[in-house]
């Protein structure tokens, strides 16, 4: 049950989606980890403390190219005989997992929230996570894809040894004309605490407050769809059904109603908080937490009383 | 320019989530179908937008069964010339990709669009697999698309950030948000659709590589417990003690 485990660095720090693919794949079988990126050969091995046994590292693709991507991953699939391939449900994954899927013509589970159970279903999130689905697949191989943020992970000691893996990947009909990074911001799908503003905030000028309780908590910010409809926030902050789905450990939602189709993106959440000046909301059904008040008065002393903990812990 | 938009159908997003014979299948009873947001709003309205500037044909593409006819005639009634529905219930995303990129062979496409992912499987692999099928370019998550001279020039969603990229046509383009704005079909396109051809193509063979066996609702939440609003000091309290999340 050998598995090849695909990571992207942009760093010697790893983000957490990356170490949960890596300690994923541990618990199935003996981890090669796949990787590219500018990681050190001593940050690679480190993956180690997470059940990586080896680390291929591919130093010479540096494009995004799915294709190109696949192609690494199908040809490290071979060299390896491995049975089950994990990557991280992001933006790449996305991309990359279905074609390995066509490639390979192997199975894939797509944004999987578990482990492979006793007889090997694996759950997935559907219906925009108002429902899991549990999927067996019908292949030899078989291309996991993991929701970020959907298990615990913890560190050993072991190192990995790292060693170079080059093959022609082929080549790319993309080209990058341009990057616009979003600098310093944690990035909304795999925030483990966000907060959530809606219309209740009563326009763009207010959001100050929610980014001054976001900052205390180094949380990332979301927003509701309305919000992101009119201008008031960016396209890329909008959770719900037809934006992006999230599970964070905490969710925080201000001035938001809570219609079914915002429920669907966050009710993978651990803990939800809701704030909101009518009781009738609906969120609050769907709550662990409630207060009824008006945002410009509560988030103030939510923000200080944050500060206060984060002092004394 | 000829452009191929995948079509699913999918529940209304108001839906109410059940499942029947022992929670091996959706239960469809009452529910209303509808075209998939990301195919109808973003894929298929860029589609026509593009169609409206530089000439051209939008043909739409559903793998699905008879009934599915009234969500493909709304997507003709918002604008396209015609639709193909491959005659079959599809399995698994790879037996519709696989269905679709058969159909597509020597008929010279230059653009082929899906939505980013369906709202009921949201799985979106349908596009990633064309592309592989076919050895075509893939983009997903578009949210900008200009065509000229034979290149796409294309935004997308990137790891905290944007990126705009260039492909040559042909290729598999998944759309999201920002790549168009919704439209509502006017009257004469709902008389016009009636008309407009829709092709039924009947399915290739093809392996299924998943199964859903069985589903499951999220437990139900507990109640909810509401805090003071003049007492913040219990709400982070609550959050670090009981919940354990900071």
């Amino acid at each position: 049950m050998s598995v090849l485990v695909y990571i992207r660095s942009i760093s010697d720090n790893f983000s957490k989606a990356t170490l949960e693919s890596v300690f994923y794949g541990s618990q199935i079988g003996p981890v090669t980890v796949l990787a590219i990126g500018p990681a050190s050969d001593d940050a690679l091995s480190s993956l180690g403390k997470y059940g990586a046994q080896k680390v291929l590292v591919h130093r010479g693709l540096t494009s995004s190219d799915p294709g190109q991507i696949c192609a690494l991953i199908a040809t490290a699939v071979s060299s390896t005989g491995s049975s089950t391939v994990v990557l991280s449900h992001d933006l790449i994954g996305r991309s990359v997992a279905p074609r390995l899927s066509a490639k390979l013509k192997a199975g894939a589970v797509i944004g999987a929230v578990g482990l492979p159970d006793g007889s090997g279903k694996i759950s997935v999130n559907v219906f925009s996570g108002k429902a899991v689905g549990k999927v067996r697949v019908n292949t030899a191989v078989r291309i996991i894809s993991l929701t970020p943020n959907s298990i615990q992970i913890t560190a050993g000691s072991n190192s990995a040894k790292v060693e170079a893996f080059d093959c022609d990947c082929g080549p790319s009909k993309i080209s990058v004309l341009e990057v616009k990074k979003q600098e310093g911001e944690i990035l909304l799908p795999e925030a483990e605490l966000v907060v959530s503003a809606g219309r209740g905030m009563k326009g763009p000028e207010h959001w100050g407050i929610v980014e001054n309780l976001a900052k205390a908590l180094g949380a990332a910010t979301a927003c509701s769809r309305p919000v992101a409809d009119i201008g008031w926030r960016p396209h890329h902050e909008h959770v719900g059904q037809t934006g992006i789905a999230i599970r964070p450990n905490l969710y925080i939602a201000i001035g938001i109603s809570g219609a079914i189709q915002h429920l669907a993106g966050v009710n993978g959440s651990k803990v939800i908080v809701v704030i909101n000046t009518d009781p009738e909301a609906p969120f609050f059904k769907a709550a662990d937490y409630g207060v009824i008040g008006d945002a410009f008065e509560v988030l103030p002393r939510l923000t200080e009383e944050i500060k206060k903990f984060k002092s004394q812990n | 320019m000829k452009i191929l938009v995948c079509i699913s159908k999918a529940p209304d997003t108001t839906t109410k989530i059940a499942f029947a014979d022992n929670n091996t299948r959706f239960n469809e009873v009452g529910v209303q179908y509808i075209v998939n947001p990301y195919d109808e709003w973003y894929a298929l309205v860029r589609a026509l937008e593009l169609k409206e500037a530089q000439g051209g044909t939008v043909t739409t593409i559903t793998v699905g069964i008879a009934a599915d006819d009234a969500i493909i005639r709304k997507a003709l009634a918002i604008g396209a010339d015609d639709a193909i529905r491959i005659n079959a219930d599809p399995k698994d995303a790879y037996y519709t990709a696989f269905q679709i990129a058969e159909f597509t062979k020597g008929k010279g496409f230059d653009l082929i669009l899906t939505g980013k992912e369906t709202i009921n499987y949201n799985g979106s692999q349908v596009g990633g697999m064309i592309a592989e099928i076919l050895s075509l370019p893939f983009v997903s998550l578009a949210s900008k698309l200009e065509v000229v001279n034979g290149k796409a020039k294309i935004a997308c969603e990137v790891a905290g950030g944007v990126e705009v990229l260039e492909v040559p046509t042909p290729l598999v383009i998944s759309a999201a948000k920002g790549m168009a704005e919704q439209r509502i079909p006017n009257m004469r396109g709902i008389m016009a659709a009636r008309t407009k051809p829709l092709t039924v193509v009947e399915p290739v063979a093809c392996e299924e590589l998943v199964t859903f066996e069985v589903y499951e609702l999220p437990p139900s939440k507990s109640e909810c417990r509401y805090v003071d609003p003049s007492n913040m000091a219990e709400l982070v309290g609550l959050l670090h003690t009981q919940s354990k999340v900071i």
